[in-house]
């Protein structure tokens, strides 16, 4: 089953290269040569009295796609809502350690959580559109920051819809509401909403999970279009996916971080038995 | 032989579900055959008033010698003090409702939601008397005549209608909770991680996606309002005049039903027959707010379900 | 991949300090979220407010007239020695017949359309009937008991239908010694048959939702062991449905005392120097025990009704004597509700899913 995964990777490294006109052997960023745009420190996550992490220490580099993997459960996404402090909304959460946004703490008192939002975005599961017309929910985010000129907002909702690469399918319903959408076009305007505050880093919880191959497909090759602009951490339980979609790629089990490396690495040559045993198909 | 029992008893509890049908029936016969079918060779109400005259008639004297049959004083009674009482209740109940389901701490609510929900099984005789005692004489009076030179008569629309948004606030309170709760926690989390406030989710996010449940809310608490007789009874007085001023005394349609049967009216009369026709058109006025509100609210679970 | 024309450039991020001013930079707290917070805080602690208020204006006009003479004395044309004695034992009696008549059949009702219907357009229907009659107002089931069970159609009157068939004036008949008037007229067994309709929807709506809590092993278990549907309903369903049905009972307690509307239309009356069945005291009740049985077949009053007509009095001294009937009325519905609850919750605790 490795095999199979390297020869994917190798595929797709192909084809970057081919597209890129480069002809070296490097695929992706290394983390030696480009700054960390996230990083934590020893951060240990607790809900009430249970410890959802263990001492996570995991540096992101910016304008790449990450990576979480692991089995149900093993705090990837309790992980990934630390980065934009979603989790202050959940009762009894609380964590020790330091989550650092290009070396800013962003637990510090001086921090606002609400600016600190629009510039990490996040992507849900479930697509959760507002039950208003596409225009609006994109505009949403714009609105909240002030911006009240109708051009500037046509602006804003255009670039981000073509972004999201769903601007030629809604372009002439954009007074439409918003759940008329199927679910890929949903998910597809939710990334529309979330880049519509210009955020550096882009968070995705299982954001294709929920739909069907064709609208997954989609949604894939816009993450790698989008990673040139963005900085993309993905949480998803589909190694493929990870193995298709992403530069770096981190292995969670049971809170603790497993592994780290390059994707085409880890899932060729991974370092810990464990994460073997996990790309191989032995549990979860 | 037990057989037989169990045939019967479910029979006999056949019997109770269908009474309630029978109860809708019955409800409709009688207030039909007063007004609208003849029966024992009486003519009904709409055989000797026209309904041109019921509707367009500005004067409403059923017991004085010269007779009017206009029931538009009693409408616009009616709906002045509802008016009055939707401004007063239904801000007061949406914003409660706001708070209570996203603003307030869980030992708040504990305190706030048993003491709307005394405020809603109270008697609707004490807040009749509250209006009468305590609203005109030390909170009307004092603003529009003391202050403001105002004629204030002792029994008016406007104590009435106050007392009456307090009285239907718990209500659209915790119907517009319900609403407000059913908004999933989701689209919450979408607001939050834009970048929003408390307050843009509240207001931006949350309000708008409850709408329809709220609207379902303050049609039911509306036709509530129509249909109270006691409060308007002792506050807002007995005289039927087609009028906007809320410091004057009016009559409602319950007032009149309820003034009328305690004289002891006798029966084939058109004074009898008076309070079923005003009976059948409050009955439609909130049956069909009752209607339009179901059909709303079923709107709404449909989207969140 | 280059991007479309006309996009705004992306602004260079190159500095940390540029992202740490943006992120410091407190939003500054509009006013109108404070405002807006602040007037939700108010709105809902208003109820408070409002609620002292009102109870702290009546125990005020209330002074003087509220003590144990008030509560043990008919009424009477001087305020000083009126009391709620007929509306006290006119409200118990009503409480009384209203619920014998009501929770039979509304539990019936909810028994049937909960086990025994299948999911016909009938009950559908039913349903559906049901949340509406539960938005009727309370006058006009007043009007509804005025002509069904005061008037009775007026098919005992002297032109009455059932006069011409029987070709004589029936006014009353009387079983076991007690006499009961055709057509029934303003009696206790009037109001109380027009109550239990005005509460009927929601004790077969508490008793439905109860029943829908209780879990379908439960009736499966019983089933299995070979009990009939009804041996199951008597002897499992119901009894675990005991809390929802007390939650019935408990949300219709309020409506029965304080229903004043539809009681004055069905003839309660509103000065009364008697008890119905003229037992107004354990020496009556040992005098002529009989009255207990001819007590809802004669007039009566009850609290509110009461109590409107002291407020409706020209002299001034009458508020307060409303104000203290107000009090018992209140103290009343406390008693009781209290009650109810404490049996619920002691139910409650011996069913553990």
């Amino acid at each position: 089953m490795a095999k199979a995964f390297s020869n994917l990777m190798n595929d797709r490294a192909a084809a970057e290269r081919a597209k890129a006109g480069t002809s070296s052997e490097e695929t992706g960023p290394s983390q030696a040569t480009l700054r960390m745009k996230v990083e934590t420190r020893k951060l240990n996550f607790f809900y009430g009295a249970s410890q959802a992490l263990f001492d996570i220490s995991i540096q992101i580099p910016e304008r790449s796609v990450t990576a979480l993997i692991g089995p149900s459960g093993c705090g990837k996404s309790t992980f990934l809502r630390t980065l934009n402090r979603m989790n202050d909304i959940v009762e009894g959460a609380r964590h020790t350690g330091e989550i650092l946004l290009e070396g800013i703490n962003i637990d510090g008192p001086e921090i606002d959580v609400v600016a600190l939002r629009k510039r990490v975005g996040m992507v849900f599961q479930k697509s959760t559109p507002f039950p208003k017309s596409i225009f609006e929910n994109v505009a949403f985010g714009p609105r909240l920051t002030g911006v009240t000129d109708r051009r500037e907002l046509d602006e804003i909702v255009t670039t981000c819809l073509q972004r999201a690469a769903l601007w030629e399918e809604v372009k002439n319903r954009m007074t439409d509401s918003a759940m008329a959408l199927s679910g890929g076009q949903q998910q597809r305007l939710c990334i529309a909403r979330a880049l519509a505050t210009n955020p550096d880093v882009l968070l995705m919880d299982e954001p294709a999970s929920a739909l069907d191959p064709a609208s997954t497909s989609r949604i894939e090759d816009l993450i790698f279009e989008l990673k040139e602009n963005y900085t993309i951490i993905i949480v998803t339980h589909n190694m493929q996916q990870a193995a298709r979609v992403s530069d770096m790629t981190a292995f969670f089990y049971q809170g603790h971080l497993v592994e780290m490396g390059q994707t085409q690495e880890l899932f060729t040559k991974p370092r810990e038995k464990h994460t073997e045993d996990y790309i191989t198909g032995r549990f979860g | 032989m037990s057989r037989l029992r169990e045939s019967v008893l479910e029979w006999a509890i056949f019997f109770c579900s269908s009474i309630s049908i029978l109860v809708t029936a019955a409800i409709l016969f009688v207030l039909l055959i007063e007004t609208v079918i003849p029966l024992n060779g009486v003519k009904p109400f709409f055989g000797h008033v026209t309904l041109w005259e019921f509707f367009t008639e500005t004067r409403w004297t059923p017991t004085f010698a010269e007779k009017h049959f206009g029931v538009m004083p009693l409408v616009c009674g009616t709906l002045l003090v509802a008016s009055i009482g939707a401004c007063v209740g239904l801000p007061l109940g949406i914003l409660s409702a706001i708070y209570l389901s996203e603003y307030a701490k869980p030992k708040t609510r504990s305190i706030v939601k048993p003491i709307l929900e005394i405020l809603s099984g109270m008697p609707t005789v004490v807040y009749g008397y509250f209006a009468l005692i305590f609203v005109t004489p030390y909170i009307v009076r004092p603003i529009f005549h003391s202050l403001l030179g105002l004629e204030v008569d002792s029994t008016n629309a406007l104590s009435a209608g106050i007392v009456m948004g307090v009285m239907i606030m718990p209500m659209v309170c915790s119907l517009s909770e319900d609403a407000i709760r059913a908004v999933p926690r989701s689209l919450r989390e979408a607001g939050y991680a834009l970048g929003s406030t408390k307050y843009d989710v509240s207001l931006k996010v949350v309000v708008p996606a409850a709408l329809s449940g709220i609207v379902a809310a303050f049609l039911l608490a509306m036709a509530r309002a129509i249909g109270e007789t006691m409060l308007v009874a002792i506050a807002a007085g007995n005289n039927p005049q087609l009028t906007l001023n809320p410091l004057k005394s009016i009559q409602t349609m319950t007032t009149f039903i309820v003034n009328t049967t305690k004289g002891d009216t006798p029966s084939g009369t058109i004074e009898y027959q008076s309070l079923y026709a005003v009976a059948l058109c409050l009955f439609v006025i909130t049956f069909t707010m009752n209607v339009i509100s179901h059909a709303v609210m079923r709107r709404f679970r449909e989207v969140y379900h | 991949m280059t991007p479309p024309p006309g996009t705004p450039p992306q602004p260079a991020r190159t500095a940390s300090n540029d992202l740490r001013q943006a992120l410091t930079r407190k939003s500054t707290v509009r006013p109108a979220e404070v405002i807006f917070s602040s007037l939700c805080r108010l709105a809902a602690w208003s109820s408070l407010g409002i609620l002292c208020v009102l109870v702290g204006t009546v125990v005020w006009k209330s002074w003087g007239y509220l003590d144990w003479s008030f509560l043990t004395s008919f009424d009477s044309q001087r305020p000083e020695l009126a009391g709620i004695w007929a509306g006290l034992l006119g409200t118990t009696w009503m409480i009384f017949l209203t619920f014998t008549t009501a929770i039979p059949v509304g539990v019936g009702a909810a028994v049937y359309l909960e086990e025994y219907a299948r999911d016909t357009w009938m009950v559908r229907f039913i349903r559906v009937n049901l949340s509406n009659l539960a938005g009727v107002p309370s006058i006009v089931y007043g009007i509804l008991g005025l002509t069904v069970f005061v008037r009775m159609f007026d098919l005992f009157a002297r032109e009455g239908l059932i006069t011409h068939l029987m070709g004589k004036h029936i006014e009353a008949i009387v079983i076991a010694g007690v006499e009961i008037p055709l057509p029934l007229g303003t009696t206790l067994a009037s109001g109380a048959l027009t109550m239990s309709l005005l509460i009927l929807p929601v004790i077969i709506v508490a008793t439905q939702e109860a029943l829908r809590a209780i879990p379908p092993s439960l009736r499966h278990a019983s089933l299995a062991l070979g009990a009939t549907r009804w041996q199951t309903v008597r002897y499992q369903v119901l009894p675990a449905a005991v809390p929802g049905i007390m939650t019935s009972i408990i949300l219709s307690i309020s409506r029965v005392i304080g229903e004043t509307a539809p009681l004055i239309v069905v003839g309660a009356v509103g000065f009364a120097r008697f008890a119905p069945g003229k037992i107004g005291s354990l020496k009556d009740l040992a005098d002529h025990p009989g009255g207990l049985l001819q007590a809802p077949f004669g007039k009566y009053t009850v609290m509110p009704v009461q109590i409107f007509n002291w407020v409706g009095q020209a002299r001034q001294e009458f508020q307060g004597v409303a104000a203290a009937g107000i009090l018992v009325l209140l103290g009343l519905l406390l008693f009781l509700n209290g009650i109810a609850i404490l049996i619920r919750n002691r139910y409650q605790k011996k069913l553990r899913w």
